[in-house]
């Protein structure tokens, strides 16, 4: 159980940056730390007592019954890469950002004209 | 396990360090020590896929956020703000109470309701000739998640390349 | 390539690149290949081959390593990868339905022999289109934000 409140304490971590930080890598860094703690939490839940990875090694004995889920571990694979093309996006908009005002600061981004 | 308390609490500090620091290049520094930790818990958690992707996608985005922090920004004032501060840690009172609730309900560590996840190890290998279950699940059962993820990178990727190409273009004129 | 000290960086970053890139290459191909039978797969194989190119333009600067791969190329390939995985799904039409793995035999247990390299039908295909798309995606994004000029490195 430990374990558990272990990612939700992180996932806190990432929540705080987001809601009082100013700075745009600093709230980018955030978001970063809560997809962690969401693939910690998610990977915790498929684990089992005792068991082996999802590989099988011979054809005469297989043992299908000591194994974690793969289940899991697939729906993690595809969402890795997904956050690394969500950051990619948000680093180009900064960058944009930073091109046209200047500083990283939000407060300072209050024209709104085109 | 002791051990993956120890590395989750290593990642916990690391990520105090990452969000508290007044230096934008000592954050990023300690957000791949965040990700690097991971890689070791996936590791201790049977999962080897993972842990290679996470630790070469950790070397990829740290390149790049590197790239846009390499500039000189000046702004980097402390200061103190006492109702925002408050009502957010108001708010992350109320997460950590509804998360810790809802804990009650999900089996405990250790022990997983597999219910497709036991169909899956039992025929996968008979069906598909695949040894590497989560291989034979992410490309043949599950094919759309992985044509739909193949569409979504392409997309994000023609979206960067539109954003930085307007400069380009609006250079030439 | 050496011979220009003006480019890139000292010349022993650029004597251990030309020995170690290549072994980094070959690392990401065999996980393409086994990405079937043992751990690895698509992504990370073609992860590890975009950082590869990275390496060899990080050491020798710009202009040498972009006369090996055009930007045509690159092109080529993103588009390339995208539309390969899709024409094999829709290659399963003629047998059955769509993401159909067509190299199956109805009634029949393991496609292929069981742990040889060309078994298992489509899943190789699939694993080496999936790597084209992400090493040239990932790549294309690096180039941009590399030749991306912010109006204060002008000054």
């Amino acid at each position: 159980m430990i374990e558990y409140i272990l990612t939700f304490i992180l996932f806190t971590l990432g929540l705080y940056a987001i809601l009082i930080k100013r700075n745009l890598i600093k709230i980018i860094i955030g978001l970063s730390i809560m997809e962690y703690s969401m693939n910690v939490f998610l990977i915790l839940v498929g684990y089992k007592n005792g068991a082996t990875i999802p590989v099988f090694t011979s054809l005469t004995e297989p043992r299908p019954d000591a194994m974690v889920d793969p289940v899991v571990q697939a729906m993690i694979l595809t969402l890795v890469v997904m956050s690394l093309a969500v950051t990619f996006l948000l680093i180009t908009i900064a960058m944009r950002i930073y091109d046209k005002y200047g500083t990283y600061d939000i407060r300072e981004l209050n024209k709104l004209k085109g | 396990m002791i051990q993956i308390q120890i590395i989750l609490v290593f990642m916990i500090i690391a990520a105090a360090i990452a969000i508290g620091t007044a230096d934008l290049l000592g954050s990023v520094v300690a957000i791949g020590a965040v990700g690097l930790g991971l890689s070791i818990v996936f590791l201790l958690l049977q999962s080897p896929d993972l842990a290679i992707l996470q630790l070469v996608v950790e070397i990829l985005s740290l390149v790049i956020i590197i790239r846009a922090v390499g500039i000189k920004d000046k702004v980097n004032v402390r200061e103190r703000r006492f109702i925002a501060t408050t009502i957010s840690i108001i708010l992350m009172g109320i997460f950590l109470t509804f998360a810790n609730i809802a804990l009650l309900e999900i089996p405990g560590f250790g022990t997983p309701i597999m219910k497709i996840g036991s169909e899956y190890l039992k025929n996968g290998f008979v069906q598909t000739g695949v040894p590497n279950i989560v291989s034979a699940i992410i490309l043949d059962y599950r094919a759309f998640d992985m044509l739909a993820q193949v569409s979504i990178a392409f997309a994000s990727i023609i979206a960067v390349l539109m954003i930085i190409r307007k400069k380009v273009y609006k250079e030439k004129q | 390539m050496i011979k220009k000290p003006e480019q890139g960086m000292t010349i022993i970053v650029k004597t251990i690149t030309r020995y170690t890139v290549v072994l980094i290459l070959l690392f990401g191909i065999y996980f393409i290949m086994n990405g079937h039978l043992v751990h690895g797969g698509g992504f990370a194989g073609g992860i590890i081959v975009a950082l590869s190119y990275m390496h060899v333009m990080l050491a020798f600067g710009k202009e040498v390593a972009m006369k090996r791969i055009t930007d045509k190329t690159i092109q080529f390939l993103v588009g390339l990868g995208s539309l390969s995985f899709l024409i094999l799904g829709i290659l399963g039409m003629t047998k059955g339905y769509f993401m159909y793995n067509f190299f199956r035999t109805p009634g029949v247990d393991y496609i292929g022999k069981p742990f040889s390299l060309f078994s298992s039908g489509i899943m190789p295909l699939m694993n080496l289109a999936i790597c084209l798309a992400v090493a040239s995606g990932f790549f294309s994004v690096f180039l941009a934000l590399i030749f991306y000029r912010l109006s204060e490195d002008k000054k």
